[in-house]
């Protein structure tokens, strides 16, 4: 509007300029003018076909580029504003900080002391090792948000092959798109004694959930079991070779809904 | 205020289709996608409804964009001058050659012609829009999309060698 060469709502009867010709391309004019561009592309064989050339050029890139529109969003993508405090991470040093803690008790107390204490918390068994660590692994790694896995989803073969030649069992990762959550991707972690597989899944709305897969699990009880590490809740238990242990900062309610999921997806028949 | 995070939230996918255009390369694509995100939201509560959001958040990516270009420009002092493009000539969605080739054409346009033509031809803004969100007179956004049509012609038709990137054999 500041370049008069353009005019944006054309006065009919003006010359034709190659702006309209663009504009009539782009489907931008006003009805009246675009009868007079029709008119003049009519005898103009020459314009006309620079014309259509543009057109199907816009056809072309939508076709190469629509597609991009029906892909999911990556999960690294933040849809909604920072939050002021940074709860992730105020959440990852509790939870850091809960299991130091708990370190520095074993210590100071000894083994047995510490075993009360952990039987306390819940009243079935002690809370085994495993499900600590995987406590442990969701607080350090859930909140990462530009490293939290070593393999990709998208690569989930390869993710789980590798996994379970390290495992020495054939590991799987539960698909959890039923009840809202995508697999992240994954990682290797020293266990207790070997190693660890980790995988962690992500919702849209940004939590995320970690399935701890060990064979450092012993007793055959396949019974579910709940314990809370600071913020950080876990249901675990054991199925087959594994001991699971699905933890994640949410509630027990929505916690126990995907662990039942994973279970019913992990136990054999 | 949720009204509008929910327009931002619905920008997304367009956002991303016209990062694939300007870049030819899903990461990266998505790498300016995220950059503009962090940046719409630090700042969003100073948009304020002051103009078209669209344009807004176009003309936020295209600022990443260029300060991008110039970043890799200067680290591109250190390589080779007829260097291989930083990653390899792909298709995005594409499998057929005609696609290829398209994408192969709309890489090698120049970067400000390329930017007219997704955000008129592809993501519809109008001409007013695009001078908005690239911060140019309206007037050379209607010589850079003239140039830009006329070039991808000719590339198309292979009047022009596709000379910025090179040929994989």
């Amino acid at each position: 509007m500041n370049d008069p060469r353009i005019r944006p709502v054309p006065a009919p009867g003006a010359p034709i300029a190659e702006a309209d010709l663009h504009a009539y391309a782009d489907g931008c004019l006003p009805a009246a003018r675009r009868t007079e561009v029709e008119t003049f592309l009519a005898s103009h064989p020459q314009d006309r076909a620079r014309v259509e050339t543009w057109q199907a050029q816009r056809r072309a890139l939508h076709a190469l580029l629509d597609p991009v529109l029906d892909e999911p969003l990556p999960l690294r993508l933040p849809l909604r504003p920072p939050p002021r405090r940074m709860p992730w991470r105020a959440l990852a040093a509790a939870a850091a900080a809960a299991v130091v803690s708990a370190g520095a008790a074993w210590l100071a107390r000894g083994e047995l002391d510490a075993r009360r204490a952990l039987a306390a918390q819940s009243q079935a068994a002690a809370v085994p090792h495993y499900a600590q660590r995987a406590a442990v692994a969701y607080a350090v790694y859930a909140p990462d948000r530009g490293r939290p896995v070593e393999v990709p989803g998208s690569q989930e073969q390869s993710l789980v092959a590798w996994l379970t030649r390290r495992l020495g069992a054939p590991v799987r990762a539960p698909s959890l798109g039923a009840v809202g959550y995508e697999l992240v991707g994954g990682r290797l972690l020293p266990g207790g004694a070997g190693p660890v597989a980790l995988f962690m899944y992500g919702a849209p709305d940004g939590r995320r959930l970690t399935l701890y897969v060990t064979r450092e699990a012993t007793g055959g009880d396949a019974a579910f079991r709940f314990t809370r590490e600071g913020p950080v809740n876990v249901f675990y238990w054991v199925e087959g070779p594994f001991g699971y242990a699905l933890s994640g900062a949410v509630s027990r309610e929505e916690l126990q809904r995907v662990s039942q999921e994973v279970y019913r997806q992990l136990s054999p028949g | 205020m949720r009204d509008d995070e929910a327009r931002i939230v619905a920008c997304i996918p367009s956002l991303r289709r016209y990062a694939r255009g300007l870049t030819g390369d899903p990461h990266r694509a998505d790498d300016l996608v995220q950059d503009t995100l962090e940046r719409a939201w630090s700042r969003y509560s100073r948009w304020q409804r002051r103009g078209d959001l669209r344009a807004w958040m176009f003309g936020i990516m295209h600022n990443r964009y260029i300060d991008g270009l110039r970043a890799s420009a200067r680290r591109a002092e250190d390589s080779p001058p007829e260097g291989l493009p930083e990653v390899p000539v792909r298709a995005s969605q594409a499998d057929g050659l005609e696609m290829r080739d398209l994408d192969r054409c709309l890489q090698a346009l120049p970067p400000e012609q390329r930017t007219v033509l997704l955000l008129i031809g592809v993501e519809e803004l109008s001409y007013q829009q695009t001078a908005q969100a690239l911060d140019v007179p309206l007037g050379t956004v209607m010589s850079r999309l003239s140039r830009a049509r006329e070039r991808l012609a000719a590339l198309m038709q292979g009047r022009e060698p596709v000379n910025r990137l090179q040929r994989v054999k």
